[in-house]
């Protein structure tokens, strides 16, 4: 599926003096990798080659604060201000569509691409942001960039690229109840470990794979960064075509006939080989959680910490989370729960947190903040009751945004606190300085801001 | 961008694996439209208390450290987010050169946009360079050799293309351009 996407898009093929010219289907844009991008335009004097081909949105640094949104209240960042300020005149000069604040198709972009259809099978996504991977859940080549090469596909829509290495990533069996796609990501990085897929393209394949939603599935392709890997990918079938049918920004009527029909060669062809292989089996994926300062340090929530002590880095970072060798991860203190984020921001997240919420208050001293992935994914929530599920359980509902994943808009979590939180990525400092972060599912983290202890989901799912 | 051929320096040692961009320029950083002036911020949270002085113990803070250009740190360095205000940083800071036995991609793609060099040694060959900080190396790009005061050498490869481009001051950007008689009929083709 990779060799056949690459191949479709090689404007000039790779040789051994120069990277291929790869073709741009999609380019995403947001306030905080873009500025500079437009910047190096204008000192050349180039414009915006294809702005049809192009999307902005703003999630980063916005605030969510509904006040702060729509009115009543200035943005307390004020460089967050300028750089909402700045993605909207860098577009207006490029004729670039751009969903601003108060648009209510605005949301975080690696949510807002598949909900409006664009993200499609085939095509080649980009976007100045790791993340960019999550589409690869739709069978697109989808990777993020950095600032320069922002640039460049603005004015080329195209990349110089060296054709990554595969690596097909199986996972058999079936998840058990209360264990979710969020687990198996962290499970699999935890196997193939933080830089085990550098220089390569995931093939997430298999039946456990196949089983999920694309709400799911999206959720695993979004960490593929995090296994150090250029990109993830599902091969497209029923599932996804399903979720695309009559989406705004999908093919329509003739048009989708005949999209169905490129889509559906498009699965890797059977007995082609990958460049590396792993095997997982799902049935035996329990809730994870993170419990050091990167993701492929994940554990089953019913285990121990692991020592090292012969590991001078390892044990830094079971200092920084406060940790130590032998003790249960399950029952240690929360300060902090997060819902949200491209990884678990979606309307399926929602509802599973509110699943365990419904009725609950959170623990004395815990906060809890949900944070919806997109306007659309907030009004969908709100038409359900899940927005009074959280607010009644203590916790505050906001507008969409990246908010306290990356802490750049004013959300974050006090030095030395714990977090539970549904993002991505656990680093030191990532949702505030000095706070320590537990990755871990929608459910998982909804049971622990009941319980204010980390907590297995499933002894609240009764069964 | 002027041509790269040889940077000529003592290194710092940072011996952690696995530093992350969050590290190398904590996203609070990043709510800038400049591309300059960002390496008062590198490493921020490493480098000072939380009253803004310096951490004495951290390595970049040494007196021997001041006016390095090479920066060794362990295997996988530079993971997690695209930033490119990681490499931003660490030139603005002085740095010209990272070593590392694993460098993430992105990251290595966004070194090499910027003219600092991202070059992986063998785990061997950086775990010594970590034990000997502050030793002095000449990186040779036009030979992919570094060389050590003793005379011994490290061989490395950069990808060919951005090696053409650092060695003679290219820009990418100007190469994608001359590309567009190809741009334009793969456009037409597929319409």
């Amino acid at each position: 599926m990779f060799q056949k996407i690459w191949e479709r898009h090689e404007v000039v093929p790779e040789t051994p003096e120069t990277p291929a010219v790869l073709y741009i289907d999609l380019h995403l844009l947001h306030e905080v990798t873009t500025p500079q991008a437009f910047t190096m335009l204008r000192e050349q004097g180039l414009r915006t080659r294809r702005p049809d081909l192009t999307l902005a949105t703003m999630d980063h640094s916005t605030p969510t604060r509904t006040e702060q949104v729509f009115g009543g209240a200035p943005i307390a960042v004020e460089s967050a201000a300028l750089q909402i300020a700045e993605l909207e005149k860098n577009c207006a000069q490029a004729g670039i569509e751009l969903f601003n604040l108060r648009s209510a198709s605005r949301g975080i972009v690696h949510i807002v691409g598949p909900e409006l259809g664009l993200t499609q099978p085939g095509k080649t996504v980009v976007c100045g942001d790791s993340h960019t991977s999550t589409h690869g859940a739709f069978g697109a080549l989808a990777f993020g960039i950095g600032t320069t090469e922002v640039a460049h596909v603005l004015a080329t829509q195209c990349l110089l690229q060296r054709r990554p290495h595969t690596y097909a990533v199986e996972v058999g069996g079936a998840l058990s109840p209360g264990v979710t796609a969020k687990d198996m990501i962290l499970a699999i990085i935890g196997r193939i470990g933080v830089a085990g897929g550098t220089g390569h393209v995931l093939e997430y394949r298999g039946s456990a794979v196949r089983a999920l939603d694309m709400e799911e599935r999206m959720t695993v392709c979004n960490m593929s960064i995090e296994a150090g890997a250029r990109a993830g990918m599902i091969a497209p079938d029923e599932t996804t075509f399903e979720y695309l049918a009559n989406r705004p920004r999908a093919p329509q009527g003739a048009a989708w006939e005949q999209a169905l029909e490129a889509w559906r060669a498009l699965p890797t062809d059977p007995g082609a080989s990958f460049d590396r292989e792993v095997r997982l089996d799902a049935d035996s994926i329990e809730p994870m959680i993170s419990y050091g300062t990167h993701p492929g340090m994940v554990l089953p929530i019913g285990a121990c910490i692991p020592g090292r002590s012969d590991d001078p880095v390892f044990n830094k970072a079971l200092a920084y989370m406060g940790f130590t060798a032998g003790a249960p991860i399950r029952d240690q203190p929360v300060n902090v729960v997060f819902i949200g984020s491209c990884t678990n921001g979606r309307l399926s997240d929602l509802r599973a947190a509110a699943q365990l919420l419904r009725g609950q208050k959170v623990a004395r001293g815990v906060q809890l903040l949900v944070v919806p992935g997109s306007q659309q994914v907030k009004r969908a929530a709100e038409a359900e009751g899940l927005d009074r599920v959280f607010i009644d359980a203590g916790g505050d509902w906001r507008e969409s945004g990246c908010s306290m994943c990356i802490g750049m808009n004013g959300d974050t979590v006090g030095p030395g606190q714990y977090s539970v939180s549904t993002s991505n990525r656990n680093f030191e400092g990532r949702q505030g300085p000095g706070a320590r972060t537990l990755l871990a599912s929608p459910l998982t983290a909804a049971a622990s801001a009941v319980r204010g202890r980390i907590t297995d989901p499933r002894e609240l799912l009764g069964g | 961008m002027p041509p790269i051929r040889q940077i000529r320096s003592r290194t710092v040692a940072l011996p952690f694996t696995n530093i992350d961009t969050d590290q190398i320029i904590p996203a609070r950083f990043l709510r800038t439209t400049a591309r300059a002036g960002l390496g008062r911020h590198l490493f921020s949270d490493w480098r000072y208390q939380s009253d803004g002085t310096a951490k004495p113990d951290f390595p970049l803070n040494q007196a021997t450290a001041q006016g390095c250009q090479i920066l060794v740190a362990g295997r996988n360095f530079g993971c997690g987010s695209s930033r490119e205000h990681a490499p931003w940083a660490l030139l603005d800071y002085g740095f010209r050169a990272v070593i590392s036995a694993e460098i993430a991609d992105i990251f290595s793609n966004n070194a090499l946009k910027n003219g600092l060099l991202p070059i992986v040694l063998a785990v061997g060959e950086v775990a010594t360079l970590l034990a000997d900080p502050g030793l002095e190396l000449l990186i040779d790009l036009e030979t992919n050799r570094i060389t050590r005061p003793d005379g011994s050498q490290f061989a490395f490869q950069i990808e060919r293309f951005a090696r053409y481009c650092l060695l003679n001051g290219v820009d990418e950007l100007g190469f994608l351009r001359s590309q567009e008689p190809a741009i334009a009929r793969f456009e037409s083709a597929r319409a």
